[in-house]
Protein backbone atom coordinates (compact mmCIF):
# COMPACT_ATOMS: atom_id res chain seq x y z
CA UNK A 1 0.00 0.00 0.00
CA UNK A 2 1.32 3.39 -1.43
CA UNK A 3 1.63 5.91 1.37
CA UNK A 4 1.90 9.33 1.37
CA UNK A 5 4.96 11.43 2.81
CA UNK A 6 3.81 13.62 5.64
CA UNK A 7 3.23 17.26 4.51
CA UNK A 8 3.34 16.13 0.71
CA UNK A 9 0.02 17.77 -1.39
CA UNK A 10 1.02 15.28 -3.73
CA UNK A 11 2.57 12.19 -3.84
CA UNK A 12 3.34 9.88 -6.85
CA UNK A 13 4.18 6.21 -5.82
CA UNK A 14 5.56 3.88 -8.74
CA UNK A 15 3.97 5.10 -11.31
CA UNK A 16 4.09 3.69 -14.55
CA UNK A 17 1.65 4.12 -17.31
CA UNK A 18 1.54 2.03 -21.13
CA UNK A 19 -0.46 2.70 -24.10
CA UNK A 20 -0.30 -0.42 -25.90
CA UNK A 21 3.14 -2.08 -25.99
CA UNK A 22 4.87 1.20 -25.59
CA UNK A 23 6.21 2.30 -22.12
CA UNK A 24 5.13 5.62 -21.89
CA UNK A 25 6.82 6.52 -18.21
CA UNK A 26 7.95 4.26 -15.56
CA UNK A 27 8.27 3.87 -11.82
CA UNK A 28 8.03 7.26 -11.05
CA UNK A 29 7.69 8.48 -7.50
CA UNK A 30 8.26 12.11 -6.08
CA UNK A 31 6.21 14.30 -3.91
CA UNK A 32 4.85 17.39 -4.36
CA UNK A 33 5.01 19.69 -1.11
CA UNK A 34 2.06 21.89 0.26
CA UNK A 35 2.05 25.37 -1.45
CA UNK A 36 5.13 24.36 -3.80
CA UNK A 37 5.95 24.95 -7.18
CA UNK A 38 7.73 21.96 -8.96
CA UNK A 39 8.75 21.92 -12.65
CA UNK A 40 9.43 18.88 -14.47
CA UNK A 41 11.29 18.75 -17.12
CA UNK A 42 12.38 16.51 -19.99
CA UNK A 43 12.42 15.85 -23.26
CA UNK A 44 9.80 15.61 -25.80
CA UNK A 45 8.33 12.50 -25.52
CA UNK A 46 8.81 10.87 -22.33
CA UNK A 47 5.84 10.76 -20.65
CA UNK A 48 5.36 14.63 -19.13
CA UNK A 49 1.85 15.24 -20.25
CA UNK A 50 1.02 11.25 -19.48
CA UNK A 51 1.97 11.70 -16.12
CA UNK A 52 0.05 15.21 -15.41
CA UNK A 53 -2.92 13.48 -16.89
CA UNK A 54 -2.58 10.73 -14.61
CA UNK A 55 -1.61 13.20 -11.43
CA UNK A 56 -5.35 15.00 -12.36
CA UNK A 57 -7.27 11.78 -12.76
CA UNK A 58 -8.29 12.51 -16.46
CA UNK A 59 -6.45 8.61 -17.15
CA UNK A 60 -5.33 5.88 -14.54
CA UNK A 61 -2.11 4.27 -14.41
CA UNK A 62 -0.95 0.84 -14.96
CA UNK A 63 0.97 0.91 -11.91
CA UNK A 64 1.68 2.89 -8.88
CA UNK A 65 -0.73 5.25 -7.51
CA UNK A 66 -1.44 9.18 -7.22
CA UNK A 67 -2.26 10.43 -3.51
CA UNK A 68 -4.15 14.12 -2.74
CA UNK A 69 -3.25 14.59 0.66
CA UNK A 70 -2.80 10.92 1.39
CA UNK A 71 -5.78 9.90 -0.73
CA UNK A 72 -5.87 7.99 -3.88
CA UNK A 73 -6.79 9.90 -7.15
CA UNK A 74 -9.24 7.86 -9.63
CA UNK A 75 -10.89 10.60 -11.75
CA UNK A 76 -11.07 14.15 -12.35
CA UNK A 77 -11.13 15.80 -8.81
CA UNK A 78 -12.49 19.52 -8.01
CA UNK A 79 -9.53 20.43 -6.03
CA UNK A 80 -7.04 19.57 -9.06
CA UNK A 81 -6.54 22.71 -11.82
CA UNK A 82 -5.45 21.57 -15.44
CA UNK A 83 -4.19 23.98 -18.02
CA UNK A 84 -3.45 22.76 -20.96
CA UNK A 85 -0.83 22.54 -23.57
CA UNK A 86 -1.41 25.38 -25.78
CA UNK A 87 -4.47 27.15 -24.75
CA UNK A 88 -6.85 24.61 -25.61
CA UNK A 89 -9.88 27.27 -25.78
CA UNK A 90 -12.75 26.34 -27.50
CA UNK A 91 -12.94 28.61 -30.89
CA UNK A 92 -16.52 28.92 -30.95
CA UNK A 93 -17.11 30.70 -27.31
CA UNK A 94 -15.37 34.02 -26.59
CA UNK A 95 -13.47 34.27 -24.13
CA UNK A 96 -15.89 34.80 -21.06
CA UNK A 97 -17.65 31.85 -22.56
CA UNK A 98 -14.81 29.86 -22.34
CA UNK A 99 -13.98 31.05 -18.76
CA UNK A 100 -17.54 29.90 -17.78
CA UNK A 101 -17.12 26.38 -19.25
CA UNK A 102 -16.09 24.82 -16.39
CA UNK A 103 -19.68 26.27 -14.35
CA UNK A 104 -21.54 25.25 -16.68
CA UNK A 105 -20.17 21.84 -16.94
CA UNK A 106 -20.92 21.58 -13.03
CA UNK A 107 -24.13 23.35 -13.37
CA UNK A 108 -23.19 26.05 -10.75
CA UNK A 109 -23.54 29.23 -10.55
CA UNK A 110 -20.41 31.25 -10.99
CA UNK A 111 -18.14 32.91 -8.84
CA UNK A 112 -18.16 36.27 -10.67
CA UNK A 113 -16.55 38.34 -8.08
CA UNK A 114 -13.91 36.09 -8.20
CA UNK A 115 -13.75 35.80 -12.03
CA UNK A 116 -14.17 39.81 -12.82
CA UNK A 117 -10.94 40.03 -10.25
CA UNK A 118 -8.81 37.29 -12.25
CA UNK A 119 -9.79 38.63 -15.43
CA UNK A 120 -8.91 42.06 -14.91
CA UNK A 121 -5.65 40.83 -13.01
CA UNK A 122 -4.70 38.76 -15.83
CA UNK A 123 -5.26 42.32 -17.96
CA UNK A 124 -8.03 40.67 -20.34
CA UNK A 125 -10.64 43.10 -19.01
CA UNK A 126 -12.12 44.55 -21.49
CA UNK A 127 -11.58 41.30 -23.76
CA UNK A 128 -14.53 39.53 -22.39
CA UNK A 129 -16.42 39.50 -25.63
CA UNK A 130 -13.60 38.91 -27.99
CA UNK A 131 -13.53 35.49 -29.93
CA UNK A 132 -10.26 33.41 -29.33
CA UNK A 133 -8.61 33.93 -32.64
CA UNK A 134 -9.27 37.79 -31.98
CA UNK A 135 -6.40 36.81 -29.22
CA UNK A 136 -2.88 36.78 -29.53
CA UNK A 137 -1.78 33.77 -27.68
CA UNK A 138 -0.32 35.46 -24.75
CA UNK A 139 -4.16 36.39 -24.58
CA UNK A 140 -5.39 33.36 -24.89
CA UNK A 141 -2.93 31.29 -22.51
CA UNK A 142 -4.07 33.68 -19.67
CA UNK A 143 -7.86 32.92 -20.42
CA UNK A 144 -7.14 29.57 -19.98
CA UNK A 145 -5.11 29.84 -16.80
CA UNK A 146 -8.21 31.94 -15.30
CA UNK A 147 -10.70 29.47 -16.47
CA UNK A 148 -8.46 26.77 -14.63
CA UNK A 149 -8.09 29.23 -11.18
CA UNK A 150 -12.00 30.12 -11.28
CA UNK A 151 -13.32 27.21 -9.89
CA UNK A 152 -10.36 28.16 -7.01
CA UNK A 153 -8.23 24.35 -7.68
CA UNK A 154 -5.71 24.03 -4.41
CA UNK A 155 -3.96 22.06 -6.91
CA UNK A 156 -3.12 23.47 -10.35
CA UNK A 157 -1.22 21.48 -13.09
CA UNK A 158 0.46 23.01 -15.80
CA UNK A 159 1.17 21.40 -18.74
CA UNK A 160 4.11 23.15 -21.01
CA UNK A 161 1.61 26.05 -20.90
CA UNK A 162 3.86 28.57 -22.55
CA UNK A 163 5.60 26.52 -25.05
CA UNK A 164 3.73 28.35 -28.24
CA UNK A 165 5.26 31.90 -27.21
CA UNK A 166 7.85 34.10 -27.87
CA UNK A 167 10.45 34.76 -25.34
CA UNK A 168 9.01 38.17 -24.45
CA UNK A 169 5.80 37.08 -23.70
CA UNK A 170 6.96 34.16 -21.45
CA UNK A 171 8.79 35.90 -19.32
CA UNK A 172 5.98 37.89 -18.92
CA UNK A 173 3.72 35.12 -18.57
CA UNK A 174 6.34 33.45 -15.74
CA UNK A 175 6.25 36.48 -13.78
CA UNK A 176 2.41 36.45 -13.65
CA UNK A 177 2.48 32.54 -12.85
CA UNK A 178 4.66 33.91 -9.64
CA UNK A 179 2.12 36.20 -8.20
CA UNK A 180 -0.59 34.11 -8.75
CA UNK A 181 0.94 31.78 -6.70
CA UNK A 182 1.57 34.19 -4.08
CA UNK A 183 -1.95 35.35 -4.38
CA UNK A 184 -3.53 32.02 -4.44
CA UNK A 185 -1.10 29.79 -2.39
CA UNK A 186 -1.80 27.04 -4.43
CA UNK A 187 0.36 23.74 -5.34
CA UNK A 188 1.90 24.04 -8.71
CA UNK A 189 3.36 21.43 -10.88
CA UNK A 190 4.64 22.97 -13.98
CA UNK A 191 5.96 21.15 -16.97
CA UNK A 192 8.29 22.79 -19.43
CA UNK A 193 10.74 22.22 -21.69
CA UNK A 194 12.89 25.38 -20.61
CA UNK A 195 15.19 25.32 -17.90
CA UNK A 196 15.08 28.56 -17.49
CA UNK A 197 11.53 29.07 -17.14
CA UNK A 198 12.02 26.02 -14.40
CA UNK A 199 14.61 27.58 -12.36
CA UNK A 200 12.39 30.84 -12.30
CA UNK A 201 9.63 29.84 -11.46
CA UNK A 202 10.28 26.58 -9.26
CA UNK A 203 11.27 25.35 -5.77
CA UNK A 204 12.51 22.44 -7.24
CA UNK A 205 13.10 21.14 -10.92
CA UNK A 206 12.66 17.01 -11.64
CA UNK A 207 14.50 15.90 -14.87
CA UNK A 208 12.59 13.32 -16.44
CA UNK A 209 14.41 10.74 -18.29
CA UNK A 210 13.79 9.91 -22.13
CA UNK A 211 11.07 7.19 -22.93
CA UNK A 212 9.86 5.49 -20.38
CA UNK A 213 10.13 8.68 -18.01
CA UNK A 214 11.59 7.79 -14.96
CA UNK A 215 12.97 10.84 -12.31
CA UNK A 216 16.33 10.89 -12.78
CA UNK A 217 17.34 13.89 -11.18
CA UNK A 218 15.77 15.83 -8.21
CA UNK A 219 17.06 19.32 -7.88
CA UNK A 220 16.07 21.61 -4.74
CA UNK A 221 16.37 25.24 -6.38
CA UNK A 222 17.28 27.68 -3.50
CA UNK A 223 17.40 30.99 -4.51
CA UNK A 224 15.05 33.48 -2.84
CA UNK A 225 12.10 34.89 -4.52
CA UNK A 226 11.12 37.04 -6.32
CA UNK A 227 14.12 35.95 -8.72
CA UNK A 228 15.81 38.86 -10.27
CA UNK A 229 17.42 39.39 -13.25
CA UNK A 230 20.61 39.42 -11.39
CA UNK A 231 19.62 36.09 -9.91
CA UNK A 232 18.82 34.36 -13.26
CA UNK A 233 22.14 36.03 -14.67
CA UNK A 234 24.14 34.42 -11.38
CA UNK A 235 26.84 31.45 -11.41
CA UNK A 236 24.58 29.29 -9.45
CA UNK A 237 21.81 29.50 -11.74
CA UNK A 238 24.31 29.06 -14.25
CA UNK A 239 25.88 25.87 -12.99
CA UNK A 240 22.16 24.57 -11.96
CA UNK A 241 21.44 25.11 -15.70
CA UNK A 242 24.43 23.33 -17.17
CA UNK A 243 23.60 19.92 -14.65
CA UNK A 244 19.86 20.01 -15.68
CA UNK A 245 21.40 20.24 -19.55
CA UNK A 246 23.95 17.63 -18.77
CA UNK A 247 21.24 15.14 -17.50
CA UNK A 248 18.80 15.25 -20.42
CA UNK A 249 21.31 15.45 -23.32
CA UNK A 250 23.50 13.12 -21.25
CA UNK A 251 26.62 14.90 -21.98
CA UNK A 252 29.52 14.30 -19.26
CA UNK A 253 31.15 17.42 -20.22
CA UNK A 254 28.99 19.52 -19.52
CA UNK A 255 28.50 18.28 -16.17
CA UNK A 256 32.39 18.62 -15.92
CA UNK A 257 32.02 21.88 -17.00
CA UNK A 258 29.54 22.75 -14.45
CA UNK A 259 31.26 20.98 -11.23
CA UNK B 1 5.66 44.37 -25.39
CA UNK B 2 5.00 45.55 -21.88
CA UNK B 3 2.44 47.64 -22.97
CA UNK B 4 0.42 44.53 -24.29
CA UNK B 5 1.33 42.57 -21.00
CA UNK B 6 0.16 44.73 -18.16
CA UNK B 7 1.62 44.30 -14.71
CA UNK B 8 -0.68 42.85 -12.19
CA UNK B 9 -1.57 45.80 -10.28
CA UNK B 10 -2.09 48.22 -12.73
CA UNK B 11 -5.35 48.79 -14.49
CA UNK B 12 -6.20 48.35 -17.95
CA UNK B 13 -8.28 50.70 -19.62
CA UNK B 14 -10.78 48.58 -21.26
CA UNK B 15 -10.80 48.95 -25.25
CA UNK B 16 -6.92 50.20 -25.12
CA UNK B 17 -5.41 47.82 -27.87
CA UNK B 18 -7.19 48.40 -30.95
CA UNK B 19 -7.78 44.82 -32.77
CA UNK B 20 -8.52 46.36 -36.23
CA UNK B 21 -12.15 44.89 -36.00
CA UNK B 22 -14.19 48.23 -35.98
CA UNK B 23 -11.92 49.67 -39.54
CA UNK B 24 -12.24 46.31 -40.84
CA UNK B 25 -16.19 46.33 -40.34
CA UNK B 26 -16.18 49.64 -42.17
CA UNK B 27 -14.24 49.08 -44.67
CA UNK B 28 -16.42 45.96 -45.36
CA UNK B 29 -19.52 48.25 -45.25
CA UNK B 30 -18.93 50.58 -47.69
CA UNK B 31 -17.34 48.26 -50.21
CA UNK B 32 -20.36 45.93 -49.90
CA UNK B 33 -22.88 49.18 -51.08
CA UNK B 34 -20.01 49.91 -53.88
CA UNK B 35 -20.72 45.58 -54.92
CA UNK B 36 -24.17 45.46 -54.29
CA UNK B 37 -24.84 48.89 -56.94
CA UNK B 38 -21.99 47.14 -59.97
CA UNK B 39 -24.03 43.50 -58.89
CA UNK B 40 -27.54 45.20 -59.68
CA UNK B 41 -26.06 47.18 -62.86
CA UNK B 42 -24.93 44.08 -64.33
CA UNK B 43 -28.13 42.57 -63.41
CA UNK B 44 -30.09 45.17 -65.53
CA UNK B 45 -27.92 45.04 -68.19
CA UNK B 46 -27.84 41.76 -68.71
CA UNK B 47 -31.61 41.09 -68.43
CA UNK B 48 -32.09 44.27 -70.56
CA UNK B 49 -29.89 43.04 -73.01
CA UNK B 50 -31.40 40.13 -73.05
CA UNK B 51 -35.06 41.34 -73.65
CA UNK B 52 -33.31 44.07 -76.70
CA UNK B 53 -31.49 40.87 -78.17
CA UNK B 54 -34.32 38.38 -78.23
CA UNK B 55 -37.08 41.26 -79.67
CA UNK B 56 -34.04 42.67 -81.97
CA UNK B 57 -33.51 39.31 -83.33
CA UNK B 58 -37.37 37.90 -83.15
CA UNK B 59 -36.38 34.70 -81.21
CA UNK B 60 -40.01 32.91 -81.49
CA UNK B 61 -40.92 32.49 -78.06
CA UNK B 62 -41.13 28.77 -77.69
CA UNK B 63 -37.92 28.93 -77.68
CA UNK B 64 -36.89 31.60 -74.89
CA UNK B 65 -39.59 33.98 -74.31
CA UNK B 66 -38.25 37.51 -73.17
CA UNK B 67 -38.02 38.34 -69.70
CA UNK B 68 -40.70 40.86 -69.64
CA UNK B 69 -43.47 37.80 -71.07
CA UNK B 70 -41.67 35.84 -68.47
CA UNK B 71 -42.36 38.49 -65.54
CA UNK B 72 -46.00 39.07 -66.93
CA UNK B 73 -46.73 35.12 -66.91
CA UNK B 74 -45.41 34.68 -63.02
CA UNK B 75 -47.01 38.13 -62.25
CA UNK B 76 -50.67 36.67 -63.96
CA UNK B 77 -49.82 32.36 -63.54
CA UNK B 78 -49.03 33.31 -59.70
CA UNK B 79 -52.40 32.51 -58.00
CA UNK B 80 -52.68 29.57 -60.02
CA UNK B 81 -48.91 28.56 -59.22
CA UNK B 82 -49.73 28.79 -55.52
CA UNK B 83 -51.21 25.89 -54.88
CA UNK B 84 -48.37 23.42 -56.50
CA UNK B 85 -46.03 25.87 -54.91
CA UNK B 86 -47.36 24.73 -51.71
CA UNK B 87 -47.43 20.94 -52.64
CA UNK B 88 -43.45 21.21 -53.47
CA UNK B 89 -42.45 22.85 -50.27
CA UNK B 90 -44.42 20.59 -48.08
CA UNK B 91 -42.66 17.65 -50.06
CA UNK B 92 -39.62 19.46 -49.72
CA UNK B 93 -39.42 20.03 -46.08
CA UNK B 94 -41.17 16.82 -45.39
CA UNK B 95 -38.58 15.11 -47.32
CA UNK B 96 -35.39 16.72 -45.91
CA UNK B 97 -37.22 16.96 -42.28
CA UNK B 98 -37.10 13.48 -41.93
CA UNK B 99 -34.01 12.58 -44.43
CA UNK B 100 -31.95 15.15 -42.22
CA UNK B 101 -32.98 13.94 -39.01
CA UNK B 102 -31.91 10.49 -39.58
CA UNK B 103 -28.87 11.20 -41.40
CA UNK B 104 -28.00 13.63 -38.31
CA UNK B 105 -28.47 10.89 -36.05
CA UNK B 106 -26.88 7.94 -37.88
CA UNK B 107 -24.02 10.52 -37.95
CA UNK B 108 -24.08 11.15 -34.60
CA UNK B 109 -24.55 7.62 -33.49
CA UNK B 110 -22.16 5.65 -35.85
CA UNK B 111 -18.88 7.87 -35.32
CA UNK B 112 -18.97 6.84 -31.62
CA UNK B 113 -17.87 3.57 -33.11
CA UNK B 114 -14.94 3.17 -35.96
CA UNK B 115 -15.83 -0.33 -36.44
CA UNK B 116 -20.01 0.33 -37.24
CA UNK B 117 -18.96 3.74 -39.20
CA UNK B 118 -16.80 1.43 -41.63
CA UNK B 119 -19.97 -1.11 -42.29
CA UNK B 120 -22.31 1.33 -43.03
CA UNK B 121 -20.36 3.94 -44.95
CA UNK B 122 -20.27 2.14 -48.16
CA UNK B 123 -23.82 2.08 -48.22
CA UNK B 124 -24.34 5.32 -47.55
CA UNK B 125 -21.96 6.22 -49.95
CA UNK B 126 -23.93 4.38 -53.00
CA UNK B 127 -26.87 6.04 -51.77
CA UNK B 128 -24.99 9.44 -52.16
CA UNK B 129 -24.06 8.72 -55.84
CA UNK B 130 -27.45 7.11 -56.79
CA UNK B 131 -29.45 9.69 -58.20
CA UNK B 132 -32.57 8.79 -56.32
CA UNK B 133 -35.07 10.35 -58.85
CA UNK B 134 -34.43 6.74 -60.57
CA UNK B 135 -36.42 5.47 -57.86
CA UNK B 136 -39.51 7.00 -57.96
CA UNK B 137 -41.27 5.55 -60.73
CA UNK B 138 -40.84 2.03 -57.94
CA UNK B 139 -42.38 4.19 -55.27
CA UNK B 140 -44.74 5.39 -57.08
CA UNK B 141 -46.20 1.69 -57.58
CA UNK B 142 -45.71 0.69 -54.27
CA UNK B 143 -46.78 3.91 -52.15
CA UNK B 144 -49.65 5.50 -55.17
CA UNK B 145 -49.25 9.17 -56.89
CA UNK B 146 -49.81 11.38 -53.41
CA UNK B 147 -47.07 13.17 -51.35
CA UNK B 148 -45.39 9.78 -50.13
CA UNK B 149 -43.29 8.42 -52.83
CA UNK B 150 -42.02 12.31 -53.22
CA UNK B 151 -41.25 12.32 -49.87
CA UNK B 152 -39.30 9.66 -49.33
CA UNK B 153 -37.62 10.52 -52.44
CA UNK B 154 -36.69 13.81 -50.86
CA UNK B 155 -35.48 11.84 -47.76
CA UNK B 156 -33.39 9.50 -50.06
CA UNK B 157 -31.93 12.39 -51.07
CA UNK B 158 -31.50 14.94 -48.53
CA UNK B 159 -30.90 12.20 -45.85
CA UNK B 160 -27.44 10.38 -46.95
CA UNK B 161 -25.71 13.75 -48.35
CA UNK B 162 -26.55 15.44 -44.45
CA UNK B 163 -25.30 11.98 -43.33
CA UNK B 164 -22.05 12.31 -45.11
CA UNK B 165 -20.85 15.82 -44.03
CA UNK B 166 -22.37 15.40 -40.55
CA UNK B 167 -20.36 12.71 -40.21
CA UNK B 168 -17.27 14.56 -41.56
CA UNK B 169 -18.01 16.73 -38.90
CA UNK B 170 -18.07 14.40 -35.95
CA UNK B 171 -15.11 12.55 -36.40
CA UNK B 172 -13.20 15.66 -36.02
CA UNK B 173 -12.62 15.02 -32.49
CA UNK B 174 -10.21 17.31 -30.73
CA UNK B 175 -8.91 14.61 -27.63
CA UNK B 176 -7.29 17.95 -25.27
CA UNK B 177 -11.02 19.72 -26.20
CA UNK B 178 -12.65 16.66 -24.96
CA UNK B 179 -10.14 16.03 -21.83
CA UNK B 180 -10.85 19.55 -20.77
CA UNK B 181 -14.45 18.51 -21.08
CA UNK B 182 -13.88 15.71 -18.95
CA UNK B 183 -11.31 17.33 -16.42
CA UNK B 184 -14.44 19.40 -14.96
CA UNK B 185 -16.40 16.10 -14.92
CA UNK B 186 -18.55 16.46 -17.98
CA UNK B 187 -20.83 13.30 -18.54
CA UNK B 188 -20.64 11.77 -22.31
CA UNK B 189 -23.90 13.80 -22.80
CA UNK B 190 -22.38 16.89 -21.81
CA UNK B 191 -19.28 16.19 -23.89
CA UNK B 192 -21.84 15.54 -27.20
CA UNK B 193 -23.41 18.86 -26.88
CA UNK B 194 -20.74 21.15 -25.87
CA UNK B 195 -17.70 19.81 -27.42
CA UNK B 196 -18.49 17.25 -30.68
CA UNK B 197 -22.07 19.13 -31.94
CA UNK B 198 -20.54 22.33 -32.08
CA UNK B 199 -17.41 21.35 -33.25
CA UNK B 200 -19.31 19.69 -35.92
CA UNK B 201 -21.38 22.33 -36.76
CA UNK B 202 -19.98 23.85 -39.69
CA UNK B 203 -19.77 20.50 -41.34
CA UNK B 204 -23.29 19.63 -40.48
CA UNK B 205 -24.54 23.15 -42.08
CA UNK B 206 -22.49 22.05 -45.32
CA UNK B 207 -24.45 18.91 -45.24
CA UNK B 208 -27.62 20.65 -44.79
CA UNK B 209 -27.48 23.12 -47.69
CA UNK B 210 -26.27 20.22 -50.12
CA UNK B 211 -29.37 18.19 -48.41
CA UNK B 212 -31.60 21.06 -49.14
CA UNK B 213 -30.67 21.50 -52.53
CA UNK B 214 -30.38 17.51 -53.50
CA UNK B 215 -33.84 17.31 -51.60
CA UNK B 216 -35.27 20.44 -54.32
CA UNK B 217 -33.85 19.07 -57.65
CA UNK B 218 -35.52 15.15 -56.45
CA UNK B 219 -38.76 16.69 -55.15
CA UNK B 220 -38.91 18.70 -58.44
CA UNK B 221 -37.88 15.69 -60.46
CA UNK B 222 -40.69 13.85 -58.73
CA UNK B 223 -42.98 16.09 -59.18
CA UNK B 224 -42.64 15.36 -62.94
CA UNK B 225 -42.32 11.91 -63.03
CA UNK B 226 -45.39 11.76 -60.38
CA UNK B 227 -47.44 13.99 -62.06
CA UNK B 228 -50.87 15.55 -61.05
CA UNK B 229 -49.70 18.51 -58.66
CA UNK B 230 -46.52 20.20 -57.80
CA UNK B 231 -43.96 22.87 -59.33
CA UNK B 232 -42.54 19.95 -61.26
CA UNK B 233 -45.99 18.78 -62.80
CA UNK B 234 -46.21 22.30 -63.89
CA UNK B 235 -43.20 22.64 -65.57
CA UNK B 236 -44.60 18.80 -67.84
CA UNK B 237 -47.65 20.43 -67.93
CA UNK B 238 -46.77 24.14 -69.32
CA UNK B 239 -43.79 22.47 -71.70
CA UNK B 240 -46.40 20.18 -73.15
CA UNK B 241 -48.58 22.70 -74.40
CA UNK B 242 -45.79 25.26 -75.55
CA UNK B 243 -46.49 27.61 -72.77
CA UNK B 244 -43.14 28.86 -72.53
CA UNK B 245 -43.46 32.23 -70.71
CA UNK B 246 -45.24 30.06 -67.85
CA UNK B 247 -42.89 27.29 -68.21
CA UNK B 248 -39.71 29.64 -67.44
CA UNK B 249 -42.44 31.79 -64.63
CA UNK B 250 -42.15 27.80 -62.77
CA UNK B 251 -38.05 27.55 -63.52
CA UNK B 252 -37.73 31.33 -61.97
CA UNK B 253 -39.71 30.41 -58.59
CA UNK B 254 -37.92 27.48 -58.45
CA UNK B 255 -34.38 29.40 -58.71
CA UNK B 256 -35.51 31.86 -55.97
CA UNK B 257 -36.29 28.76 -53.69
CA UNK B 258 -32.99 27.13 -54.69
CA UNK B 259 -31.23 30.71 -53.99
CA UNK B 260 -33.14 31.03 -50.54
CA UNK B 261 -32.18 28.03 -49.39
CA UNK B 262 -28.67 28.26 -50.07
CA UNK B 263 -28.65 32.10 -48.71
CA UNK B 264 -30.59 30.74 -45.40
CA UNK B 265 -27.76 28.24 -44.26
CA UNK B 266 -24.93 30.64 -46.01
CA UNK B 267 -26.74 32.84 -42.85
CA UNK B 268 -27.16 30.37 -40.35
CA UNK B 269 -23.49 29.63 -40.75
CA UNK B 270 -22.48 32.91 -40.65
CA UNK B 271 -24.00 33.14 -37.39
CA UNK B 272 -23.40 30.13 -35.86
CA UNK B 273 -20.12 28.55 -37.47
CA UNK B 274 -17.97 31.93 -38.35
CA UNK B 275 -15.71 30.73 -35.95
CA UNK B 276 -13.92 28.27 -37.87
CA UNK B 277 -13.21 31.00 -40.87
N1 LIG C 1 -3.23 8.25 -26.01
C1 LIG C 1 -2.06 7.73 -26.40
N2 LIG C 1 -2.01 6.55 -27.04
C2 LIG C 1 -0.83 6.01 -27.43
N3 LIG C 1 0.36 6.59 -27.23
C3 LIG C 1 0.39 7.77 -26.59
C4 LIG C 1 -0.82 8.41 -26.15
N4 LIG C 1 -0.49 9.58 -25.55
C5 LIG C 1 0.86 9.66 -25.62
N5 LIG C 1 1.38 8.58 -26.24
C6 LIG C 1 2.81 8.32 -26.45
O1 LIG C 1 3.43 8.28 -25.18
C7 LIG C 1 4.67 8.95 -25.20
C8 LIG C 1 4.68 10.05 -24.20
O2 LIG C 1 3.79 11.07 -24.62
P1 LIG C 1 3.57 12.42 -23.81
O3 LIG C 1 3.17 12.09 -22.42
O4 LIG C 1 2.63 13.26 -24.59
O5 LIG C 1 5.04 13.04 -23.83
P2 LIG C 1 5.52 14.53 -23.55
O6 LIG C 1 4.38 15.29 -22.97
O7 LIG C 1 6.67 14.38 -22.60
O8 LIG C 1 5.99 15.10 -24.84
C9 LIG C 1 4.87 9.42 -26.63
O9 LIG C 1 5.68 8.51 -27.30
C10 LIG C 1 3.48 9.44 -27.21
O10 LIG C 1 3.52 9.17 -28.59
MG1 LIG D 1 3.37 16.99 -23.64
Amino acid sequence: MAVATEGARLSIRGAGKRYGDLQAIADVTFDVGRNTILSIVGPSGCGKTTLLWSMSGLHGLSEGQVLLDGQAITGPHPEIGLVFQEANLLPWRNLMQNILFPWEVKRQKPDMAWIDHLVDRVGLKGFETRMPRELSGGMQQRASIVRALSLRPSVLLMDEPFGALDAFTREEMNRLVEEIWLETKTTIVFITHSIEEAIFLSDRVLVLSKRPGRVMADYPVPFPRPRSLETMASREVFDLTNRIKADIYGQTSLRAAAE
Amino acid sequence: MRDAIPEFNKSQPGGGVGLSGVSLAAGTGTRTRKEIAIILLVAVVVIGGLEVLLRWFEVPHYILPPPSAIAAALVKEFPLLLPHLRDTLICLFAGFGIGASIGLILAAVVTQKPFVEKVITPYILILVTTPMLALVPLLILRFGFGYTPRIIAVALAAGPMVMINAATGFRRTDSAKIALARSYGASVLQIFWKIRAPMALPMILVGLMIGAIFGLLTCVGAEMVGGGFGLGNRLTTYSSMINMPEFFAVIMILSIMGIVLYVLFFLIGKKWASWET
